[in-house]
């Protein structure tokens, strides 16, 4: 994993950032001693990254969210330890933002001490969801989530899924989806990402080439 | 058409606008705020309105209108939201204005908690309106069903003239499922000839008031209505059923908890216990009759849902006395887990409380 020290996943709300997130550090961890996952969605109090604390725990990640001590409440309040997390160079820092540009403006608050850093800005892209199934539409997601943060998508993850159903089909179409962004756009493809049973199907070398597998980690089993 | 991925709370709002609401009024409230969010840019896209009224009264009062004119109208809100409304719904109820109100519930009482719910089960099934009117419930357990009893609750609403809820908790409004929007059965409507649309000068103004001051008037309007309602208890009633015939417990939930109970009675049956699910899909009307359906085997019935046991009047109502009525349960915005429906059933099956 060759990206750099920080990295901000960010995308429309839907599109598996968390999911990726939650994976991201997991995978992380098995290269880095010191990996902080800072959830910063103050827009929706469902799904959050801070939902999975005890299993974060287990693994020795660090979590930093709300100073507000409940993983329920949707008071959008920051403790002053991002920063320290966001600055700290001798830590993998994962920022877990929001979804769509209001869940990407808390980033501006923190835009100048990011600017001061190596930082990998990611766009999650997942083609199945209504408004970012186009080139044009994912498009304007990702400048208007540039636009409210302050900061540049660096890169793109294909995350195109149907949860437990998706399929090679899926994934392939969502790799020429974000394949035009790409060309569009002049920001490359970081990961493809997929769950392990449908990554074992995968032909297509191009996805493979940048293949991310994940688990989905925030289903419940009763969830399809 | 294709699979798409969507919250149940963009659902409800994609929904409606294929079903032909073009009004939506609303006032938004964790966790169902993503509503008049997807309505405020969806809506003009069709030439619709969506207006962020000053408050959640004011927007069922603005349904009224808007539904007296004829129009498909929507509000949405959650549970403190919906308590807010109960004067405009029941007005609606009295002065038969079609109507559909999207509760995605939350903890409670009071302002509560945002996380899911379901108690608000009495104020859906019972009213929590003033004078004796009724509302179509529904109940859907997926974003699927979402889709397909939103659209069925626009056609309900004006077959009957009537307003009709559709309530989940807060989990299927945040989470997240494959949907297809299917084409629909077309339903013969009767025409709006009652409303307030404009005389044209050729016709005596259209009324829409639920204001009828002399006694006997109100009490022959009222009896029309209970035969309304007594329609909708013949004809309305949905359910998903299964296992009842050789169950020795049979578990009976609706929306989100239905599908942990789901899960439960798979680990059931890995231990032998058999188990039986009765799912109210309407849970007004409920469907007491399929109670009837259950086997000699069974040993109790084990209602579920996310509230302090709101539905456990009905089961009993449906069981007539025959079983003993047990209740697994939490509340606040606390999700039941797999496990311990299942501790639940194998005491059941135990045969100890």
């Amino acid at each position: 994993m060759y990206d750099r020290r920080l990295v901000i996943i960010t995308g429309h709300y839907g599109s598996g950032k968390t999911e990726f997130a939650v994976n991201y550090a997991i995978k992380l961890k098995e290269q880095f001693d010191n990996v902080i996952i800072v959830d910063m969605d103050i827009v929706n109090p469902y799904f959050r990254s801070r939902e999975k604390r005890d299993l974060f725990n287990k693994e020795g990640i660090k979590v930093v969210d709300s100073n507000i001590k409940n993983v329920n409440v949707d008071l959008p309040a920051l403790p002053a330890e991002i920063s320290g997390a966001i600055l700290n160079k001798n830590a993998k820092t994962i920022l877990d933002v929001g979804g769509d540009p209001v869940g990407a403006r808390v980033l501006s608050r923190y835009a100048e001490d990011i600017k001061s850093i190596e930082y990998d800005m990611f766009f999650v892209i997942n083609g199945n969801r209504p408004q970012t199934n186009t080139c044009d539409k994912a498009i304007k997601y990702l400048r208007a989530i540039e636009t409210a943060s302050g900061l540049k998508v660096t890169g793109l993850i294909n995350n195109t899924h149907v949860l437990k159903d998706t399929s090679v089909e899926d994934v392939e179409r969502g790799h020429e989806l974000t394949k035009k962004v790409s060309w569009e756009t002049d920001i490359p493809i970081r990961y493809e990402s997929a769950l392990e049973k449908v990554v074992l199907n995968i032909n297509n070398k191009e996805i493979l080439e940048k293949i991310f597998p994940i688990n989905l980690y925030m289903r419940e089993d009763w969830m399809s | 058409m294709a699979k798409v991925l969507m919250k149940g709370n963009e659902a409800v709002g994609a929904a409606a606008i294929k079903a032909g609401c073009r009004y939506f009024f609303g006032y938004p409230i964790t966790p169902s705020s993503e509503i008049p969010e997807y309505m405020a840019k969806a809506m003009p896209e069709v030439g619709g309105v969506f207006l962020q009224a000053e408050s959640e009264i004011a927007a069922i009062n603005m349904v009224y209108g808007a539904g007296g004119a004829g129009a498909r109208v929507m509000t949405a809100s959650s549970s403190p939201g919906i308590s807010l409304k109960q004067e405009g719904i029941t007005y609606c109820a009295g002065a038969e204005v079609p109507c559909v109100i999207v509760n995605m519930m939350r903890g409670g009482p009071g302002l509560g908690s945002i996380q899911p719910g379901q108690a608000d089960y009495y104020q859906s099934t019972r009213g929590g309106g003033n004078g004796d009117y009724r509302t179509l419930c529904y109940a859907p357990a997926s974003i699927q069903e979402i889709v397909d009893y939103v659209m069925l609750a626009f056609d309900k609403a004006d077959y009957y003239r009537n307003p009709v809820l559709v309530i989940a908790d807060g989990m299927i409004g945040q989470m997240m499922e494959a949907v297809e929007f299917k084409d629909r059965e077309k339903i013969e409507l009767p025409p709006k000839d009652w409303a307030t649309t404009g005389t044209g000068g050729k016709r005596k103004p259209n009324k829409v008031n639920s204001l009828y001051l002399q006694a006997e008037q109100l009490e022959i309007h009222n009896k029309r209505l209970q035969q309304k309602y007594k329609e909708m208890e013949e004809n309305e009633v949905l359910y998903e059923a299964y296992g009842l015939e050789d169950a020795e417990v049979v578990c009976v939930a609706y929306g989100t908890t239905s599908r942990i109970v789901k899960s439960a009675m798979k680990l059931a049956e890995e231990k032998g216990i058999k188990t039986g699910i009765i799912r109210p899909i309407t849970v007004w009307p409920f469907p007491y009759d399929v109670f009837k359906e259950i086997g000699p085997k069974a040993k109790g019935i084990l209602a579920v849902e996310m509230s302090g046991g709101q539905i456990v009047d009905d089961v009993k109502i449906g069981i007539e006395g025959r079983l003993p009525v047990y209740f697994n349960g939490t509340t606040g915005g606390m999700v039941p887990t797999p496990g311990s429906i299942l501790a639940s059933i194998e005491k059941i099956a135990g045969g100890t409380k």
